[in-house]
């Protein structure tokens, strides 16, 4: 049946082409021109593009429109470009952003009024650009035959109701001319078609889908809308549709087509500063030491205190005690306080304690450190901590808080985690990461079960320096701390 | 006057559909007067952006009204280093928003009352808008000296500037905001829009700074509210519908849909300080390091916000070239940011020599770097 239609239209278009300059409705044209090839071709009823080749010998490679800068109101004439959303050889389609001009405090979005490619961009940044002139030129074989009143279709939005038949009839509805004229041509009434372009636009699809339904012929696929280009040279053939082939009448599932792409970035900033500071880092032979911490003892400590730390205005947390405890810890082994050089070659013992907090922020995993531990109060460390996270989730670290550090922390447990294998910051030699505290089943001295608040640490350390020995007994004073938080009262300095 | 909370029905009518206005208090037709309960720039920017986006107004008008916790609004193709003093800002934890109109920076506090007056394109006509706003404030307090200026400005007392205009065009709908300044903070206000940062040269639209002064510094007895109201029964006048103010949320996904991908899109850095056009930074320093004053030279190609290039010239052999150049290196791609900028740089740092000169000396640099961002 549809076989026959074509045939029809086909001779009618053989006629039409001889006077070509008045008939320009690209997607009609193209549509028929497949007809119109396979009958010359004799070969299958297949959807080809090079039907161009034949089109070009007679009619250029579409039209060059000089798309003008339209009345902006307030009778002004004159606007300044800012920003172009396009560049030349960009396809567009209609409606879609041009450029952004302004003009008395009044930004304007500019959009297209055709489908096309972009050949040319008649002003540069910031230059003056004149209403009634030439913006841009854009090559199409959509000629608007209706002046360009018809751009402004003002139809109403669709809702996110269901759109029934009889909310569209007595709508304007939505098409190019070349949809139109298809429509036209095939007898449809376009209130009977259902849009599913943009602002349920008609698009040519809709026209073939009807046309399907009605006939329940096999019609031959057509592009999708997005990779339509006007006329491009013979050579730059777009990708072919993927539902290319015959389509059969029952639809089947059709292949998952996902039409997401690669997008690749350059590595910049702080990124950049770190992958060179973590390839330094991975030459440092680490070895890692684990352990569980029981802090039921702590958590009931920090209870009692939430009251007294109110009372001050300051949060007290966990990393306090922890950051504290190292300290103390690290009184008994310098050694994992020191810095080498470069090659090995001299050990420096750090005096203060800096002790590095890993803190997540806009800009990632950043470190700020609290300063001279060793002198420090669980309070003083307390509000330290504050004082950096407020500085830290406004962005206004600076480099002072960042820097000189000797030993860290990484508190990795309150996003998640247990176990961790951390990566030791140069110049530094020591790192821990605290896992989440968890609530565990447990065996006290009487062998009796008891709800214990475990929490797992994680330490690596530079093999060249520190041996295991070293950081089992460091661990060990540390985690006897937190168990028994009275011991730190006895060793507080 | 009545204020009818979440009539989502009432709204969704707007919405295009063609129904009888029949049994809701708005009349359906001509004009719809709403106001945001919230009072974060992003969402209320974004409420601006869905009705443009969403709704056709070929015989309608509607007016919203919108009020900010501290915020520094700069125009769609304004340079926020330019404008305002971010320094301050981040210290107060004053918002930066840009809005997608043309036009100036503003300073908008809870003080501060923003209209926007929505109408299809051809409707477009920022005069008469101006001219409601004068006359619901004569109405108000008669003995009141406003006037609307050529430049869109609105007067008191022929000097002191209450309000600022701005406009966005879209396809088929156009809006004109405007801020009007009640009992906003003056002496925050000025400092916030001075711009500290020396030696940019750039072709983003500048703002003309002028005297401020507030409706309530000429009648204590004005409140955001008093003045809102009036200017909501004069629109409802003009437009002959009734004086209701519809209060919306916009959070409110199923009223708005899509609103929250909008406001989150107000928020990103590369929107607020990435659409900022091309601009350099060209400047001398006066470093202090013990005792004795350098001279740094500065120049810095800034593109979508990221340093493109950058040169700094330092007094010969103060810190060694490999590390200068490190650091222009390391900067190049950046943000132009004051905490990535610190955090990259103390990153570095820890992979150079460790001589406590040589951080002192980078430290320094880096910070003096810091305070053009």
């Amino acid at each position: 049946m549809a076989t026959v239609r074509a045939l029809r239209s086909c001779s009618r278009t053989a006629g039409r082409l001889i006077c070509v300059h008045h008939i320009r409705s690209c997607t009609s044209v193209r549509f028929i021109k497949s007809k119109y090839m396979s009958i010359f071709d004799k070969s299958a009823f297949k959807f080809s593009h090079q039907h161009r080749l034949f089109r070009t010998s007679t009619i250029s490679n579409g039209q060059i429109v000089q798309f003008k800068l339209s009345d902006i109101g307030e009778g002004i004439t004159e606007v300044t470009v800012k920003e172009w959303y396009v560049k030349e050889g960009d396809s567009v389609s209609q409606f879609d952003s041009i450029c952004e001009v302004q003009s008395d405090k009044a930004s304007v979005t500019i959009t297209s009024r055709y489908d096309g490619i972009i050949r040319k961009l008649h002003y540069n940044l910031d230059e003056i650009a004149y209403v009634g002139k030439p913006l841009v030129d854009i090559e199409t074989d959509v000629l608007k035959a209706v002046s360009s009143e018809e751009d402004v279709v003002e139809t109403p939005a669709v809702s996110h109701e269901e759109q029934t038949h009889q909310e569209i009839k007595g709508h304007k509805t939505l098409a190019t001319p070349a949809v139109r004229r298809l429509a036209m041509e095939n007898n449809i009434k376009l209130s009977e078609v259902v849009g599913t372009g943009k602002d349920n636009r008609i698009l040519k699809e809709d026209i073939l889908n009807y046309l399907a339904k009605q006939t329940g012929a096999i019609l031959p696929p057509s592009p999708k809308p997005e990779i339509i280009p006007p006329l491009p040279k013979p050579e730059t053939v777009p990708p072919a549709p993927k539902d290319r082939g015959t389509k059969i009448a029952i639809p089947i599932s059709k292949p998952i087509v996902f039409a997401g792409k690669d997008k690749t970035e350059a590595v910049t900033g702080f990124h950049k500063a770190m992958v060179k500071t973590m390839t330094a880092a991975l030459q440092i032979p680490h070895f890692g030491y684990c352990d569980e911490i029981d802090l039921t003892q702590l958590v009931q400590l920090r209870e009692e205190l939430k009251p007294v730390a109110q009372a001050r205005g300051v949060k007290v947390s966990f990393m306090p005690f922890f950051i504290k405890a190292a300290s103390l810890g690290l009184l008994h082994y310098p050694i994992l306080n020191a810095s080498v050089d470069e090659n090995c070659q001299s050990i420096t013992y750090k005096a203060s304690h800096n002790i590095g907090v890993a803190m997540d922020t806009e800009q990632g995993l950043i470190v700020p450190n609290v300063k001279n531990v060793q002198v420090c109060s669980v309070f003083d460390i307390a509000s330290e901590l504050n004082r950096l996270q407020t500085l830290g989730s406004s962005g206004q670290l600076g480099t002072n808080d960042l820097t000189g550090g000797t030993f860290t922390l990484s508190n990795i447990g309150t996003i998640g985690g247990t176990y961790a294998k951390p990566v030791i910051l140069p110049p530094e030699v020591a790192i821990g990461a605290l896992g989440k505290i968890q609530v565990l089943p447990r065996f006290n001295g009487k062998g009796e079960v008891f709800k214990a608040q475990i929490m797992n640490v994680s330490w690596s350390a530079d093999h060249r320096i520190i041996d295991g020995a070293t950081m089992a007994r460091f661990s060990n004073l540390w985690k006897s701390y937190l168990e028994n938080p009275a011991s730190m009262l006895v060793d507080l300095k | 006057m009545v204020i009818l909370l979440s009539l989502k029905n009432c709204f969704q009518l707007h919405y295009g559909l063609k129904i009888p206005a029949a049994g809701f208090r708005c009349s359906a037709n001509t004009g719809l007067i709403i106001q945001s309960v919230s009072s974060d720039i992003y969402q209320n920017l974004a409420v601006e952006d869905w009705v443009h986006d969403n709704m056709t107004l070929e015989d309608r008008h509607v007016l919203f009204m919108w009020r900010n916790s501290p915020t520094v609004v700069i125009g769609r193709h304004q340079n926020p280093w330019q404008e305002c003093n971010l320094k301050i800002m981040r210290e107060k934890n004053i918002k930066l928003a840009r809005r997608r109109s043309g036009g100036g920076t503003v300073y908008h506090d809870l003080g501060n009352i923003n209209l926007t007056f929505f109408t299809s394109k051809k409707k477009y006509e920022r005069m008469e808008n101006l001219k409601l706003v004068v006359r619901a404030l004569k109405a108000l307090r008669p003995q009141f000296d406003v006037r609307a200026t050529e430049r869109y400005d609105l007067l008191l007392n022929g000097n002191f500037k209450i309000s600022g205009t701005a406009a966005k065009l879209g396809r088929t709908v156009a809006y004109h905001h405007c801020t009007l300044l009640c009992n906003a903070d003056r002496f925050l206000l000025s400092s916030v829009l001075k711009s500290p940062y020396k030696g940019i040269k750039s072709n983003a639209t500048p703002s003309m700074p002028a005297l401020v002064k507030n409706l309530f510094e000429e009648d204590p007895s004005l409140t955001c509210e008093i003045v809102m109201d009036a200017i909501a029964a004069e629109y409802a006048r003009c437009h002959k519908i009734d004086h209701c103010i519809t209060l919306i949320n916009p959070g409110d996904e199923t009223v708005f849909p899509g609103i929250n991908m909008k406001t989150k899109e107000l928020q990103t850095w590369d929107w607020i300080y990435g659409k900022t056009p091309k601009f350099s930074i060209r400047t001398c320093f006066n470093m202090v390091y013990k005792q004795s004053l350098l001279e740094v030279k500065v120049d810095i190609q800034v593109k979508h916000g990221r340093i493109e290039a950058c040169n700094i010239d330092l007094p010969e052999q103060w810190l060694p070239p490999a590390m200068c150049s490190e650091l222009e290196k390391n900067l190049t791609g950046s943000k132009l940011c004051p905490s990535e900028t610190a955090a990259l740089a103390s990153t570095l740092l820890r992979v150079c020599p460790q001589n406590y000169e040589l951080h002192s000396k980078w430290s320094l640099l880096c910070e003096t770097v810091m305070t053009l961002m």
